[in-house]
């Protein structure tokens, strides 16, 4: 075995008591710290993807960013006109076939039409206001979570009767309607037809569930009296990751107001990056605790073996070699501290994964947590340089012994 | 220089280059009342010398040898050894010139407690790193065994006699087979008969393997069997004494000056 490896396992070995202090320590930071990254990254990996799921990607809209220059406005620099209404136009996505034709050729991923307009459902005497969805049953199974979160049919029984509705469970709970059951929808524009429910679907989200219903395109354009166009469209891609330069690419070439999942939930996203500082401060804080008895037990070894330094220095050891005795056993301490707090954070989060929680507004029966090796990397990377940092200070220290005094002093 | 006679065995160092050679060497501690340990020593010691730095209390013998050791530094002046002037060197290449060159033995035994003998005197020819872990282990329980320690390689220090202790300090200084041996009072803290062994065992490094043996003692007796003698008073030399060697009756002869 090389020599400072060997002289400094001796002496770790030599104060076993000490040393498994110190090397419990840094496990608990380092398990503490896994498990706490485990459950924060858990909880916002579970978060973004309900986000995800629960919306397109990229959704396309009839708006436009920013409303339409006046003529004048467009041709002279200097002009400023006040007082106008911007040029009124159609609402409506147009030609939304030739679109998605056009968006397909390039699209890592799918699209799917959506026609929105707000209504009435009335049924056994009940009105409530409900967002009414026309969608394209074939097209949205691609684009979106709808045929998982159905319950008593599938998309497909759109097509099963000519006004074909599914509406929210919650809804139909409230108003008592049941598969088969005939409602009215009527539009605030006016339209008026009679829609026979042939699903539920439950999203999780009682908002959604208690105001929202699908119809099939055509029927959505009926009840909004726009044939033809459409409101939005939806787009799923394969790396949800990469919607926000998608999202700029497809308004660039279709000239819609395109948002992406990211866009649509900057100030959410946002709090992400100061949950995660929040975070890395505390788990940062938690390692450095730990660090602190790493630094204890080798300015106690150094301390303790004064003597042993002087005499090694004497028999030709550099300072170097000296320093690195002391800083390789913090290194040990941390290196130990490392795996079983490595150990200890994997059994922690089996601990709390199995905890069950019941939340009347949580579909989830136990607390998220994500096992990722960059958890594991990051503590035990911090570990290991808070340890060789705590181990420094002494060690250089220790290494700058003046071998004669300490001899002097023996003798 | 006195010729010796042919059946006497001369020490060396006067004609050749010295092995250690302090020009000038002043050592003074820093401090509000500056005290001066050594001042202005001028001191070559050549190969195959048995040394004794002696004087009283106080009067620098330790400080002197720990600067032709290397251990500490002068304030000025200089200390070559082999030739090459060490002050200036990076403290890396006096520690490799201490492991390589010069063998320490001090008046208490200064072995590492947790080691087995066996791995307290491999332990300079593991810094140096020169040998194989093999060789090591043969080289170690050679000189173990030539120590008359060779039973108790396995133990620790604490198993053994303060005798025992400091032959297993003479080893360990001569692990990496250094031309010089410096001794700080090395039987300073022994019984009258493990003394003598010491002693015996300092002689017969310069006597029989050609070793430079520079020991501090206050111990005149043992002094007066030396074959050389420095005496300090008050950090400066006062003499400087050279004795000739009688192998055939295993004593000094004259002194020279």
């Amino acid at each position: 075995m090389n020599l400072i490896v060997d002289i400094a396992w001796t002496h770790i070995r030599s104060r076993a008591r000490q040393t498994g202090f110190a090397v419990a320590g840094v496990a608990t930071g380092v398990g503490f710290s896994i498990m706490m990254a485990s459950l924060m990254q858990g909880s916002q990996d579970d978060f973004t993807n309900r986000l995800v799921n629960a919306m397109p990607a990229i959704t396309v809209s009839d708006d436009r960013r920013a409303a339409p220059p006046q003529p004048a406005e467009a041709h002279y620099a200097a002009a400023e006109i006040r007082g106008l209404t911007p040029e009124a136009r159609r609402r409506g996505i147009k030609n939304p076939l030739a679109i998605m034709a056009s968006l397909e050729s390039w699209l890592p991923g799918y699209i799917a039409p959506s026609v929105k307009v707000q209504g009435i459902i009335r049924y056994a005497n009940q009105d409530v206001a409900t967002s009414i969805i026309g969608i394209d049953p074939r097209r949205e199974t691609l684009v979106s979570d709808l045929p998982k979160q159905m319950r008593g049919a599938t998309l497909t029984a759109l097509y099963r009767a000519t006004n074909a509705i599914i509406i929210g469970d919650r809804l139909a709970e409230k108003i008592g309607a049941r598969i088969g059951a005939n409602l009215t929808v009527q539009t605030s524009l006016g339209t008026r037809i009679n829609a026979q429910v042939v699903g539920y679907f439950h999203s999780g989200v009682r908002q959604i569930d208690e105001t929202s219903a699908y119809v099939q395109t055509r029927t959505g354009q009926v009840l909004a009296r726009q044939t033809g166009l459409i409101n939005e469209l939806h787009l799923r891609l394969r790396d949800p990751m990469a919607a926000r330069e998608t999202a700029a690419r497809v308004e660039k070439d279709t000239g819609y107001k395109s948002v992406s999942w990211q866009e649509a939930h900057e100030d959410l996203i946002s709090t992400f990056v100061i949950r995660n500082l929040i975070m890395y401060t505390v788990v940062g804080a938690i390692l450095l605790v730990a660090s602190f008895g790493t630094y204890n037990i080798i300015s106690t070894i150094t301390h303790e073996k004064a003597r042993d330094i002087a005499i090694m220095k004497s028999l030709g050891l550099s300072e170097r070699k000296v320093r690195s005795v002391f800083v390789l056993e913090a290194l040990i301490v941390g290196l130990g501290g490392t795996v079983l707090g490595f150990l200890l954070g994997y059994l922690l989060c089996l601990a709390l994964g199995s905890i069950r929680i019941s939340n009347p507004f949580v579909d989830a029966d136990r607390l998220p947590l994500a096992y990722d090796a960059q958890h594991y990397a990051l503590a035990g990377l911090v570990a290991l340089v808070s340890s060789g940092l705590a181990g420094y200070a002494p060690a250089r220290k220790a290494a700058r012994v003046h071998p004669v005094e300490i001899i002097r002093g023996a003798t | 220089m006195i010729a010796a006679a042919p059946e006497l065995s001369a020490p060396a160092g006067f004609a050749a280059r010295p092995i250690i050679e302090a020009k000038g060497v002043s050592r003074i501690l820093p401090g509000i009342v500056p005290v001066t340990l050594v001042h202005d020593i001028n001191i070559e010691i050549g190969a195959n010398e048995f040394v004794a730095i002696t004087g009283p209390s106080g009067s620098g013998k330790s400080s002197l040898l720990y600067l032709l050791g290397l251990l500490d530094l002068p304030t000025t002046g200089e200390v070559s050894i082999d030739g090459r002037a060490t002050t200036e060197m990076r403290e890396e290449e006096r520690a490799r010139v201490r492991l390589a060159k010069l063998g320490f033995v001090f008046q208490f035994h200064f072995l590492l407690p947790e080691f087995s003998i066996l791995e307290n005197v491999t332990l300079p020819m593991r810094a140096l790193g020169a040998l194989s872990a093999r060789q090591m282990t043969q080289r170690g329980e050679g000189l173990l065994a030539a120590l008359g320690l060779a039973e108790h390689r396995h133990k620790r220090p604490d198993q053994l006699s303060g005798g025992q202790r400091q032959r297993v300090a003479v080893a360990r200084a001569l692990a990496n087979e250094p031309p010089v041996i410096l001794a700080d009072e090395p039987t300073g803290s022994l019984d009258s008969r493990a003394s003598e062994q010491v002693f015996e065992l300092l002689q017969n490094l310069a006597l029989n393997q050609g070793k430079t043996v520079v020991a501090v003692t206050h111990d005149l007796s043992i002094a007066a069997r030396m074959w050389r003698r420095v005496e300090l008073v008050d950090g400066r030399i006062v003499s400087d004494i050279r004795t000739d060697f009688d192998r055939g009756a295993g004593k000094n002869v004259e002194n020279r000056p």
